[in-house]
């Protein structure tokens, strides 16, 4: 008998969302618990004690250091190289009609929708077909082919919102094609370049099936991550990774959707 | 003296489709042109071959005497005001206005001071530091005019400019740009598909049907003698009587127009032509009653004063009007 008509959802329902926000996050909880075991070998739980120690080693570890900064570096390029492209193929599909346009357009957003194992292999067999060493290079090829799609995207969308008639207007009171662009064009499409920018870069970052793939012996911060969890040695020097690894991922992206949440009020206030 | 706007055998086809196809137009400097149509009727494109947005696909364009295909638009001296107004979100009012003398390269100080004026010009003093959207349509379409001619061009060029606006503040809008014209003593071309306001803005009136211009001419000329069924049917609803009809009143002709308020009803005198008929319909609309009136089969409407009476509908009625009010046209 429900007699009380507040706004409260039925119990039920709330059962519900709570089992599931547990079941999202929980897995999430343990990793950032068992960043501060003092056992490194197995994950028992509860854990038998807590120290910051981990952290400390964690710090003084190279190979950690090195998988960082191939990390960085690799999601870096990749990023630099999918903005430059996905801006212009954005451009392209955007501003002008041609024939084969809407092919163009499925053909750029394809390569996120395969599945990562399938662009690794053929960026593999591409490769080794074209004799090119597996190197640090052959990584950001490979991840570029996606970060361009997401760059893409956001930029399409912005550049469907800045009407024809603005560049018209800015050629019209005599601004060439460079000072439109500077003026006009990227003061709105900005925030979406930033956005997608840092998406394609948080996607670079924690990447592992291309990666795989078209790497030779370099391991980026994911691939490391996977070797470690094969061989236990100083468990808990993982989790340490894992915790920054998603803090610092997460805040670019929580950037990112505020950014394109209002794009209009935003978009390059300053000259 | 050199024209300041002047097509010869101008065509723009896309394809297929002939937007504008070999238009010869000349435009006075200092004149108010309007480029009246329906759309698809080939005016907009002129008005962007004039911009340089397009190209024409043949014949030759001068503005003020300089050959203008091939001139992308940033080294034309003629504006445009957009017909969505097209200001830049992302600037200022008054940073809106400037833009045109900033990437001229003109200094901070100067161009402010440019804009500033201009925006009083448009009656928008003090309102620089706004935003495009955070003002209503009628205050953008001022902006929209400021920026354009804070850059002085010798051809204004205006898109549709008061599609948008209501009826009252396009009647507003229409005064201050006849006079802003007049005080600027700059060439205004501006485009509609609006007789009425073609007709009380506009110095001279090009109509334009399936890319050719129909009649050109001033707005007296335009309305009182259309030369073709189209301009006679779109420029105001005129009649257009058949030759049949003609016959009967003692013209010879293939077709004539007949304006709605030339026509009375009831009375004609003896230097008067006359038509009998039955009202078929009737409806108040203000100032004049509209009175549908069959003459054997041919249907005419009559814009009678409202102070006249009315006849009821199925009414025998005489249809009187001058003789100089029934205008000949070439083809039926």
């Amino acid at each position: 008998m429900r007699s009380d008509r507040s706004a409260s959802a039925p119990l039920g329902l709330k059962i519900a969302a709570i089992g599931g926000l547990l079941f999202l996050h929980i897995p999430i909880l343990l990793i950032f618990l068992y960043a501060f075991t003092t056992e490194e070998k197995s994950y028992q739980f509860p854990p038998p004690g807590l120290t910051l120690q981990w952290f400390a080693v964690t710090w003084n570890r190279p190979d950690v250091w090195a998988a960082l900064t191939l990390s960085v570096k690799v999601a870096t390029i990749a990023t630099a190289i999918a903005l430059v492209l996905g801006t212009l193929c954005a451009a392209a599909v955007s501003q002008t009609r041609f024939f084969g346009r809407e092919t163009i357009s499925l053909l750029v957003i394809l390569p996120i929708a395969l599945p990562g194992i399938i662009t690794g292999i053929a960026l593999r067999s591409a490769f080794s077909m074209a004799d090119i060493p597996f190197s640090f290079w052959t990584i950001v090829l490979g991840h570029a082919t996606f970060c361009i799609v997401v760059v893409y995207n956001n930029a399409v969308a912005r550049f469907r919102r800045v009407s024809g008639s603005l560049i018209e207007a800015s050629m019209d009171l005599g601004a060439d094609g460079f000072q439109t662009f500077r003026h006009i064009i990227l003061p709105n499409i900005g925030t979406a370049l930033l956005a997608g920018g840092m998406l394609a870069f948080a996607l670079s970052f924690d990447e592992v099936i291309v990666t795989t793939f078209t790497g030779g012996q370099q391991s980026t911060l994911p691939i490391w991550m996977l070797e470690e969890l094969i061989r236990p040695r100083q468990r808990p020097v993982t989790n340490v990774v894992a915790m920054v690894v998603m803090l610092v991922t997460f805040l670019p992206i929580l950037a990112a959707y505020y950014l394109t949440r209002d794009g209009d009020q935003i978009a390059g206030a300053g000259k | 003296m050199t024209a300041a706007v002047l097509f010869e055998n101008v065509s723009r086809h896309f394809g297929a489709v002939k937007a504008v196809d070999a238009v010869d137009l000349e435009i006075a400097a200092g004149e108010f042109f309007a480029m009246l149509g329906p759309s698809g009727s080939g005016k907009t494109t002129c008005l962007r071959l004039m911009a340089g947005f397009e190209q024409p696909t043949g014949g030759h364009i001068e503005i003020f005497g300089e050959t203008a295909e091939g001139v992308p638009p940033y080294r034309r001296s003629v504006n445009t005001v957009f017909q969505d107004y097209a200001l830049f979100p992302h600037l200022s009012i008054l940073d809106n206005v400037a833009y045109g003398l900033m990437v001229k390269g003109i200094g901070k100080d100067e161009r402010r001071k440019a804009a500033e004026d201009a925006l009083a010009m448009v009656k928008l003093p003090g309102y620089g530091q706004r935003r495009p959207g955070q003002l209503s349509g009628g205050q953008r379409q001022r902006v929209a005019l400021a920026r354009a001619l804070v850059n002085k061009p010798k051809v204004l060029l205006l898109d549709e400019p008061l599609g948008a606006l209501d009826l009252k503040l396009r009647e507003q809008m229409q005064e201050e740009l006849k006079s802003l014209q007049k005080s600027l003593g700059i060439t205004f071309v501006f485009v509609t598909h609006d007789q009425g306001e073609a007709l009380s803005m506009a110095d001279r009136i090009a109509v334009f049907n399936d890319g050719k211009i129909q009649q050109l001419g001033t707005p007296e000329d335009i309305y009182k003698r259309p030369q073709t069924r189209f301009v006679a049917d779109f420029v105001g609803s005129s009649n257009v009587l058949s030759s049949a009809t003609c016959a009967r009143l003692g013209v010879p002709a293939k077709a004539a127009s007949l304006r709605p308020e030339a026509i009375a009803i009831g009375t004609s005198w003896a230097e008067q032509l006359s038509l009998p008929g039955t009202v078929t319909a009737r409806s108040f609309l203000g100032a004049t009653n509209r009175v549908s009136v069959d003459c054997a089969g041919e249907k005419i409407i009559v814009a009678s004063p409202a102070a006249m009476p009315v006849p009821d509908i199925g009414a025998e009625v005489q249809l009187a009007f001058s003789r100089n009010d029934l205008h000949l046209m070439e083809e039926a």
